[in-house]
Formats: structure tokens, sequence, C-alpha cells
């Protein structure tokens, strides 16, 4: 007996009946086409979302806002404390206490409607250095952005995002030079920024003036809502953010961890919180489709039932001229798998043009910057549980054909 | 010399719930190597349970069953599969041919489960096939055969590991007479070879082409004659009228 042989015999067996054994692998079809469908766009989502991360943000910046890691609702409201003061940028400053720093920027932010003649439009607006535009790769596209001097001068001037100017000048493109209100004081605007598109953050809705004009006649306060740092190489970020929370801790007179009343996230951080998100996302999705798969398996073995009780008699043959009942079994066995492997190649086949096809239409449509991901280890997973459901789920038809016994297998007509 | 077959007191019974229906009592015979046997009786004599205990497919309630000297009960499941394939060849009435499957495939059955190499299946089964007069018939599937060229093709089946015994239950009774007369010229043909033969059959003419026939009658012997030379003709001629 040979396996080559074996093989060629369980394939008759199966083309003897082929839309059965289309109907039977059906349900497997289905699963692992879903399997990998979920995971191709997975991926491309989580790729799509990292790279909007990453392309908004250096990843050398390190974000330190005020309140301890919210862990629930109660926390929340610490974000908005006023823990972060000007000392603590002079004390991060001090190249002794962070000494891979390359740039600091305090910041603050809120929402206030501006107002150009009759046109109104509530707008996020943030308090920011000369920094911010290479911190966050903004692109000014006409005018320029904030400087060191309207900073230092508490400048009434405004950069605006592309939406702002949209909704405030409509179609006057002489923007430059024009002054909006920003309640009740005039902001002259110097900058528009390139339209970036949908993203995490949305910076055509934003207008950004100088973090000291903004605290003094804005807000009206002495703090920062966050400090951003930027550390000189990438190597130097995780020692960085260990550095930044000792001389907080010092300044702030906290002695452990537990105690912090400020947060320090690096970009890695949150790339890794978002990478995990999706990937429980995913896998919570692969979870509901592998529940069609496990139905697919059901349909197998009922279908394998029939095929053997129809079979008796060549069941009954064979083992008259010599069969064992290990060759009954493992030519059934490989029949089932044959039909589950096949319907896993044919899932693996569907479940990638879909996903192609879904990132053609996703990139052309939606004009979202979608790559189309092969999910190889989905590809190896959706096959080997294919086969192994074959397995699982032939194993009691085949055993059923094994123990036929000949003469009545013989005997059935 | 040790005979090839020996049965001692062999008796089966089925039991149905609490019902016990005995099919064979106190079976004693010996068949020697190269004999030709037709085992003979009416329906329900229990002459098909003496083949299922003989081929292996079936055990006996009672008895001891010795083929080629060794006790049925010390072959292991495995090694009675073996024995089936290797030393037994089966020829029945409905020939059990595997259906939408070449003759060639069909024959190269029993070889699937030998221990022959699978470079000389081919060879092997084209000239079992040849023995029969199939040749031109090889890559046919077994649908498209008369009834004469199907059993030819399970005859084929059964000597393509050359077995020591060829068993036939009816291999005559879903044919006309001049196909059934050539079944059984093939079958004193390859007794003329060296092969045993027993043959299950309830028509004496078929019966007499053996050279010794029991009888059974209510699962017992009812009586074991040689066949003398006369009565070999005569079942000849019943199929060459």
């Amino acid at each position: 007996m040979t396996i080559g042989y074996t093989f060629k015999t369980a394939v008759i067996g199966l083309k003897t009946h082929k839309s059965r054994s289309a109907l039977t692998i059906l349900g497997i079809v289905i699963g692992i086409t879903s399997i990998i469908l979920v995971m191709s766009l997975g991926e491309g989502m989580q790729n799509l979302i990292l790279g909007q991360i990453q392309g908004q943000v250096g990843s050398r910046v390190i974000e330190i806002a005020p309140g301890k890691q919210p862990k629930g609702p109660s926390d929340f409201m610490s974000m908005f404390s006023d823990s972060l003061k000007q000392k603590d940028v002079d004390a991060l400053s001090k190249k002794g206490n962070v000494p891979y720093l390359s740039r600091i920027m305090p910041m603050v932010f809120g929402s206030e409607s501006a107002a150009y003649g009759n046109e109104t439009y509530q707008a996020t607006f943030y308090g920011m250095t000369d920094a911010a535009g290479s911190m966050y790769n903004l692109v000014v596209d006409r005018g320029r952005f904030l400087a060191e001097d309207d900073v230092k001068s508490y400048a009434d001037v405004v950069v605006i995002g592309s939406k702002v100017k949209e909704e405030l000048f409509a179609n006057n493109e002489n923007v430059i030079g024009e002054k909006i209100k920003i309640k009740g004081k005039n902001f002259r605007v110097i900058g528009i920024l390139e339209k970036k598109g949908a993203s995490l953050i949305s910076f055509d809705e934003a207008m950004f003036v100088p973090y000291t004009t903004a605290q003094q006649y804005i807000l009206g306060i002495k703090y920062f809502n966050h400090i951003i740092i930027e550390a000189d190489t990438d190597e130097h970020v995780e020692q960085t953010v260990e550095d930044i929370k000792r001389t907080l801790r010092n300044t702030h007179d906290i002695t452990g961890s537990e105690e912090d009343d400020f947060n320090v996230s690096s970009q890695a951080d949150a790339l890794e919180m978002v990478g995990t998100v999706m990937n429980i996302i995913t896998l919570f999705l692969v979870a509901v489709a592998a529940i069609s798969l496990l139905v697919g398996g059901v349909g197998i073995m009922n279908i394998m039932l029939v095929s053997v009780t129809e079979r008796t008699r060549e069941i009954g043959l064979r083992k008259a001229i010599g069969a064992t009942e290990k060759n009954i079994l493992f030519q059934f066995l490989l029949e089932a798998v044959i039909l589950t492997g096949l319907g896993g190649l044919i899932g693996i086949i569907l479940g990638s043009s879909l996903s192609a096809l879904m990132a053609f239409i996703l990139g052309k449509v939606l004009s979202l910057d979608w790559q189309f991901a092969f999910p190889l280890s989905g590809a190896i997973l959706g096959f080997g549980v294919a086969a192994l459901i074959g397995l699982v789920f032939g194993l009691y038809p085949a055993r059923q054909a094994s123990k036929k016994s000949p003469i009545e297998a013989l005997r059935y007509e | 010399m040790m005979p090839l077959i020996e049965l001692k007191n062999i008796s089966k019974s089925y039991s149905d719930g609490d019902v016990e229906t005995p099919a064979l009592s106190d079976i004693s015979f010996a068949i020697e190597q190269g004999e030709f046997v037709a085992i003979m009786g009416p329906s329900g004599s229990g002459k098909s349970t003496l083949l299922h205990i003989l081929g292996f497919l079936d055990g006996q309630t009672k008895g001891e069953y010795f083929f080629g000297g060794k006790k049925m009960g010390d072959y292991s499941k495995e090694e009675l599969a073996h024995v089936r394939n290797k030393e037994m060849g089966f020829i029945f009435q409905s020939f059990n041919l595997l259906p939408r499957t070449t003759v060639l495939e069909n024959v190269k059955l029993p070889l699937f489960y030998s221990k022959i190499k699978e470079s000389s299946w081919d060879r092997i089964a084209m000239d079992a096939i040849e023995m029969v007069g199939l040749a031109h018939r090889a890559n046919h599937l077994s649908s498209q055969l008369s009834g004469g060229e199907k059993q030819r093709t399970a005859i084929a089946r059964a000597l393509v590991n050359s077995p020591q015994v060829i068993f036939a239950d009816e291999p005559t009774g879903n044919l006309d007479s001049k196909s059934g007369g050539q079944i059984m010229e093939f079958l004193e043909k390859l007794n003329d070879m060296g092969h045993t033969i027993i043959l299950i059959t309830h028509e004496t003419y078929t019966a007499e082409y053996s050279k010794r026939i029991i009888h059974l009658k209510d699962g017992k012997i009812e009586s074991d004659k040689k066949v003398d030379h006369d009565h070999r003709r005569r079942g000849k001629d019943h199929f060459m009228k």
C-alpha cells in the first residue's frame, strides 16, 4: 500500500460525486474565506492607522500629560489638572536632567469659535511654539508658521488649517494678513496649512497660536495642557522617558510612581496600544468566522457518513481482498482531509482576491492609503485549520467505515 | 502432507436477542492443496456461512479452523487481512467490481493492499487480464462490460496475487448458461494450474465440474463424495447445450 495510490483512490472517490463534494466543502470555503478576509483587512487597517500616527508625529516625540495614566472614567478629569508648569519646562530643559532632549515645547489647547465678518467657525486651537511645525509634520501652504519671536512677544498671530480657511473665507484667496476674532481678540492670519485629509488628529480643522498668547488671552491660565519633548535619536526615546519621569518626580516632590500627577507616553507606546487593540478586534472577528468552519466540519462529517453507508459494498469488497481496518480508515480520512484542504485552498484564494479587491476599492473610492496585505500567517493557519477539521470530523465516519464487517457489507444491496 | 484447510467440529449460530439460530453444527473436513471442491445445498443450508468462515470473513462459534496448519484464532486481525490478500481469492455471485473504474484498476485492487511494489502492478494485473482473455477490454469501465466479462474480471482480480485458494460463491448465478460455462472452464483451468478451488453452488451441473462435492443440509454435512469422470463430463454437457 502506497501513499500515492491511496491519494489517487481518494481523489477518484471524491470525483465520482463532484457536485456533492463541492457542496460539502462550501462551508469550509466560506469559513476560510472570511478568516482570510478579516485578517487581511485587519492588517491593512492596522497599517493604515499606524502609518497615520507615524506620519503625523515623529517617532522621537514624547508627550507629557497632567494626571496619572487614566485607568478608568474617574481618572479622566485629572487629564485637565494644572500640574504641568513653567518650572517643569525649565527643569526638563536642563541638560543634566534630560541629556538626550533635543527640543521641548509646552502646549495648551481648547475649543473656541473664530469669526471673520459674518462667518463663525468652532475650531480646536493649539497654543504651541515654532517647534510644532516639524514635530507634527505640518506643511505650510501659504504664508509662514509660528516663529520664536511670536512666542516671546505674545504675538496676536494665528496659523489656520485648510478647513478653517474654507469655512471663514470661502473662496477669498487673500487671507494672509486678514484678522480673525477669537474670544473677542483679533488675530492676524500669518499662514495656511496644506490640506492633510482624513487623519487621527484633524489638523485641517485646527488653529495654531503661540502658547504664550493662548495662555494669556484665550484661556487665562498659567499651566500647560501638555509638554512635548523630542529625543535626539530613536534609540534614546526610552531612556529619555525615564529621565523625564525622574525629573518631574523631583520637581513635584513625588517619591513613587503611584503618586505620579503626570503621565509620559512615547510614540512607541501609542503604536503598541493601537496595535494591541487592532489585534484584539481582528482576533474576535476571526473567532466569529471560525464558527462557520465548525459548521462546515459538521457538514463534512454528515456527508462522509452518507458516503460510508453508500459505499458499504465497496468497503466490504476491499476488506475481503485484504484491506485492513487501518487501510480503510486511512482511505476515508484522506478523503475528508483532501476535501477540507481543497476547501481551505479555495478559501485562501477567494479571501485574498476579495481583500485585494477591497483594498483597491478603499484606495480608489475613499482615497485612503490602503495597502493590500496578503496574510501569510492567516493562509497557513487557514489551511492548517481546514486540514485539521477534515481530520477531526472525518475520523468518526472513517472509523465507522473501517469497523464494517465484510460479510454484512457484501450482503448489502 | 498437512492439509491446506482443516475444520474440526465447527459450529456457528447467530443470536438475535434471546433466540439462537444455528447455521452450522459440528462440521469437520479437510481440503488438500490443489483440490476442486464444491459445497452444495439448498438455500439456508449454511453453505454461505461456511464460505465466510473458510474465507476468514467471519468467525465460528465453536470448533477449530486450521489454515495452512495455523489455527485461525492465532492470527491477529491484521494477519487475517494479509492472508486474505495473499493466499485467498474471492469470486462473488454479484461480481462486486468497483463502479466507474476500469477493468485494469479493478484487477489491481488486491495489489494495492499487498507488499508488491507499485511499479510492477500494471504488468502483473495485465498478465491476469490476458489470462481471462480481456486484454482488449483492460481500459473499459466495469459498467461497460457484459455479465460474463464482469465475472472474468473478478476472476482476474482473484488470481492477481496468485493465491493458494480461490473461493467462488455462486459464480454463475447471475450469468446465462454460455457465460456460465466459460467461467466454469476458467475455474477448471485455474485448478489445473494448481490453485485450490472451493465452489459454493446449488446447481448440480455447476458442481459437477469439481472433483469432490460436499452436500450440506440444515447446517450439517449430508455427504462428502468424489466426483467420477462421467459426472464431470455431464456438467460440461449442460453448458454446451
